[in-house]
């Protein structure tokens, strides 16, 4: 079933994939305009009625999401060749971009692809686990409050503590591809704030060796992308030069006072 | 023998889950965690506005553990049960200083002790929070704690794989479940020698709610049909401030009251003015006028009907189904701490909710009923016995209940800030219990006979089968919208017996037309078409529950409100409502329990209502 005539239609272009290692491939979709439609629900438009423009029955788009109000991170997409959430991808600002009034759709390039637009991030929570992105507590028994904290530093914690392991920052890096070893911003940027918790920075040593390691801070080619196009507007190159000034001194140290002793 | 080593296996990475698989962990035992989404995904990070608890500053202003326990039960008309709620308030403070060792970015005061907010249900400041993303930043902190265990081996994830069957023995226990893995479509058996729902909630029932794509309750439904009971299937919340949207309604949270946030209409109907050209006059704050001692900061059941009856009155915006929710006037260091909410506003309406008034609209939040479950009183009923197996255990032995799919905490309506500490509670105080029912086990489930798994795996097969094999003529897409207008038509805000009834036949219907369905993918490989469509007819399933359970219920008790039945009736109706799943005649039987009132009675509920 295609939409009724005399609706304006909003043509969406999306590259598809039926599974990993195979052949990627364009379809088109026409969904009815409406005011105040957002990518997804036009993908689940789609979903209810997955015929193509040129009236072949196709199958429902898959794309990863959760939440719809860009807090998850799941819904990462390539949209009109930006790297952005598509829940808040909205269409009557697509549309001024692409005054032909096509949208097109593409997942991540940096993420081994499931199906369509949906990508297996499981590298970037793998990195969590290389920088010890954690606070190492006693345990969960009453042992009173955490340390006290400054406004201030509660605020920096805050608005690094707000990332949702989209992958906005790494799609956009040219030093983080496929394959390679490279770190990225979003791990950097969570070593830096668990370096700043009163009880976190008990790790912060191993979490600089691990920085100072191959894929580390030094493959950072300064490109400075990550931070434009992260959703959360998260200060990652601040971030990456605070982790950068930390491993020199650490490196400064390890020199002088040799390898940790275990 | 290694194998028999004992695990619990929890279905649901949200903080009930993580909180529960953390202490699980800590007490030795071994964890298999499953999650339809990578765990930090899950639907808790949605939650904004804070966490209530006790503390050092409300303390001295006269506040107490027994007032939050007491506002809790007084918040859900009494339809919860006191012992657990009493635990509950009592540990909340513990909590707080436990995540904040774990590193939660609580807001700070000038002097670096943690801030507070106002919140609903509540005259005392006693409202813990991290921005207005309070949610995602505990379900961060847990998700690390998780981590960390992983690392050590003892929590194993099983991410993008979704429950779809209990595993009950002869003796109708609960020994592990059947999952599929939603990219390769696996499906297979798990053995457990406990297993912990932690699901969350059904908004999806309704069609656009201001929950995520998973909350289905399709997990609740699976163990209803397969034996669990609910409790109180019918006591759903419908959050005041929401912004109405295509794919669902955008979460404005309870905190932009909490802050000094004001609700209001035009006093004139149909004023077309823009909001900050009507003068303050010219302004009906209904709320703060019906409400003076609570104003804006009543309960959500009743915010929620008061502006549904003015814009039912034609007092909306426009005349439409809108009202204001104004911060304009609020200072810039307040507005700095709602930044998290004003930016969701401004991204998805375009408008600065620090120039200018919200528009927003009830919608669909939270399920306060879910899965039956009951517990160990102490003898003075103040708590339960720390540790019993009977803990949150639903009627099937082995099978726990925990955070927003288990109805014990928030009776007939839930209060703002208190779902992230029940969550995290049920994890925390109740994973003992499972870790106990475990120990007492004589045989485990390791050396029970395959055989018993594979009938289990079998039956899903079949069922995933005769879904992509149907062909028939209907959309389950197009059913699930027709799901989720007729029940929010009917079932949310104001219900009364011909329209339930009309409901219930059109469920009906929807029922018989989900067998004759069509898939448009067929496919093996990520099938997204057959975990939608499966959850779907789980859905169907629970509604039918959902509406008898509030067509029997005929009294109006929290959110629960009948337009035909408008006063509470305790003599008949403090009561537990149980829906049972009849298997024979594939239909919900409705008892009802009484619910002991032993610390706190019932007393008339009305938030100091001028003229109640």
């Amino acid at each position: 079933m295609t939409a009724p005539a005399n609706t304006k239609n909003i043509r969406f272009k999306i590259k598809r994939q039926d599974g990993p290692g195979k052949a990627s491939y364009w379809q088109t979709f026409d969904v009815p305009y409406k005011p105040n439609l957002n990518v997804i629900s036009c993908l689940q438009y789609i979903a209810e009625h997955p015929v193509t423009v040129a009236g072949e029955k196709s199958t429902p788009v898959v794309w990863d999401c959760n939440c719809l109000e860009e807090v998850c991170g799941a819904c990462t997409m390539v949209i009109n060749g930006k790297v952005r959430q598509s829940c808040s991808a909205l269409l009557d600002e697509l549309l001024k971009e692409t005054p032909g009034g096509m949208v097109t759709l593409e997942p991540m390039t940096k993420f081994p692809v499931v199906r369509d637009l949906w990508v297996d991030r499981s590298r970037m929570f793998n990195a969590l686990k290389t920088i010890q992105a954690w606070v190492p507590i006693d345990g969960t028994h009453d042992l009173g409050e955490g340390p006290k904290e400054s406004a201030e530093n509660q605020d920096v914690r805050y608005s690094l503590s707000r990332c949702m392991t989209c992958g906005c920052c790494l799609e956009a890096c040219p030093q983080f591809l496929l394959g390679n070893q490279f770190i990225g911003a979003q791990a950097i940027s969570q070593a830096r704030y668990f370096n700043l918790h009163g009880t976190g920075k008990v790790l912060a040593d191993q979490r600089l060796d691990a920085m100072m390691g191959p894929g580390g801070i030094t493959d950072c080619g300064n490109a400075q992308n990550c931070v434009k196009v992260c959703p959360k507007e998260i200060p990652l190159t601040e971030s990456i030069a605070a982790i950068g000034r930390q491993a020199t001194v650490h490196a400064v140290k390890r020199f002088f006072n040799g390898p940790p002793r275990k | 023998m290694a194998s028999s080593k004992p695990r619990i296996i929890i279905v649901g990475g949200g903080l009930a889950g993580l909180a529960g698989a953390i202490k699980i962990a800590e007490s030795g035992l071994d964890v298999d965690l499953f999650s339809m989404v990578p765990v930090k995904r899950s639907h808790s990070v949605c939650a904004q506005g804070g966490i209530n608890a006790c503390n050092k500053v409300a303390r001295q202003q006269g506040y107490s553990e027994w007032m939050h326990f007491d506002e809790t039960v007084y918040g859900g008309d009494f339809l919860n049960h006191q012992p657990p709620v009493y635990d509950m308030a009592n540990m909340a403070p513990k909590i707080i200083d436990l995540l904040d060792r774990m590193g939660v970015p609580f807001n700070r005061t000038s002097e670096g002790e943690r801030d507070l907010r106002l919140f609903g249900g509540s005259l005392f400041k006693r409202t813990h929070f991290a921005g207005a993303t309070t949610g995602q930043q505990l379900m961060y902190a847990l998700d690390e704690q998780a981590r960390r265990w992983e690392v050590q081996g003892k929590v194993t994830k099983y991410e993008f794989w979704e429950f779809l069957w209990p595993v009950v023995d002869e003796q109708g226990a609960c020994r592990g479940i059947i999952a599929q893995d939603m990219r390769t479509m696996q499906i297979r058996a798990f053995r457990g020698d406990a297993v912990i729902m932690a699901t969350g909630g059904n908004g999806l029932i309704f069609g656009k709610s201001t929950n995520s794509v998973i909350c289905t309750g399709g997990a609740a439904a699976r163990c209803y049909q397969a034996g669990a009971w609910l409790g109180n299937p019918e006591f759903i919340q419908v959050h005041p401030t929401a912004i109405p949207g295509e794919d669902k309604c955008r979460l404005m949270s309870e905190s932009a009251r909490g802050e000094g946030g004001r609700v209001w209409v035009p006093r004139k109907k149909g004023d077309t003015r823009p909001p900050g050209q009507i003068p303050e006059a010219e302004r009906w704050y209904f709320l703060e006028e019906k409400y003076p001692k609570y104003g804006n900061l009543v309960p959500r059941d009743i915010a929620t009907r008061e502006i549904f009856f003015a814009c039912r009155d034609g007092l909306g915006i426009g005349g439409g189904r809108m009202v204001y929710l104004d911060c304009t006037h609020l200072p810039d260091a307040t507005k700095h701490k709602l930044a998290g909410i004003f930016e969701i506003y401004e991204k998805f309406t375009g408008d600065d909710p620090c120039h200018v008034a919200m528009k927003i609209f009830p919608a669909v939040h939270y399920t306060m009923g879910g899965l039956y479950t009951s517990f160990e009183p102490k003898p003075d009923f103040k708590g339960m016995v720390p540790g019993h197996p009977k803990n949150m255990m639903t009627n099937v032995p082995g099978l726990y209940a925990f955070g927003e799919v288990n109805y014990q905490y928030h009776g007939g309506n839930r209060l703002g800030a208190n779902a992230l500490l029940s969550c995290i509670f049920d994890g925390l105080f109740c994973g003992p219990s499972a870790v106990q029912y475990v120990q007492d086990q004589k045989s485990p489930a390791a050396d029970l006979p395959e055989s018993l798994y594979q009938k289990f795996a079998q039956q899903e097969e079949t069922k995933a089968r005769k879904l992509i094999e149907s062909n028939g003529t209907f959309n389950p897409y197009t059913l699930h919208r027709q799901l989720g207008d007729v029940m929010t038509d009917y079932c949310t805000v104001v219900r009364e017996e011909n329209g339930l009834r009309t409901a219930a036949e059109h469920v009906d219907r929807l029922r018989d037309q989900f067998r004759a369905l069509k898939l448009s993918d067929t496919g093996m490989w990520t099938n997204q078409s057959l975990s939608f469509t499966r959850a779907l007819g789980d859905m169907l399933v629970y509604a039918q529950a959902i509406l008898a359970g509030a067509s029997l219920r005929k009294e109006s008790r929290g959110a629960h409100y009948r337009s035909d039945f408008t006063e509470r009736n305790d003599a008949q109706f403090l009561k537990t409502t149980v829906a049972k799943y009849d298997k024979a005649k594939d239909r919900p039987v409705i008892e009802f329990e009484a619910v002991p009132t032993p610390l706190i009675q019932p007393r008339a509920r009305t938030y100091g209502k001028v003229d109640a």
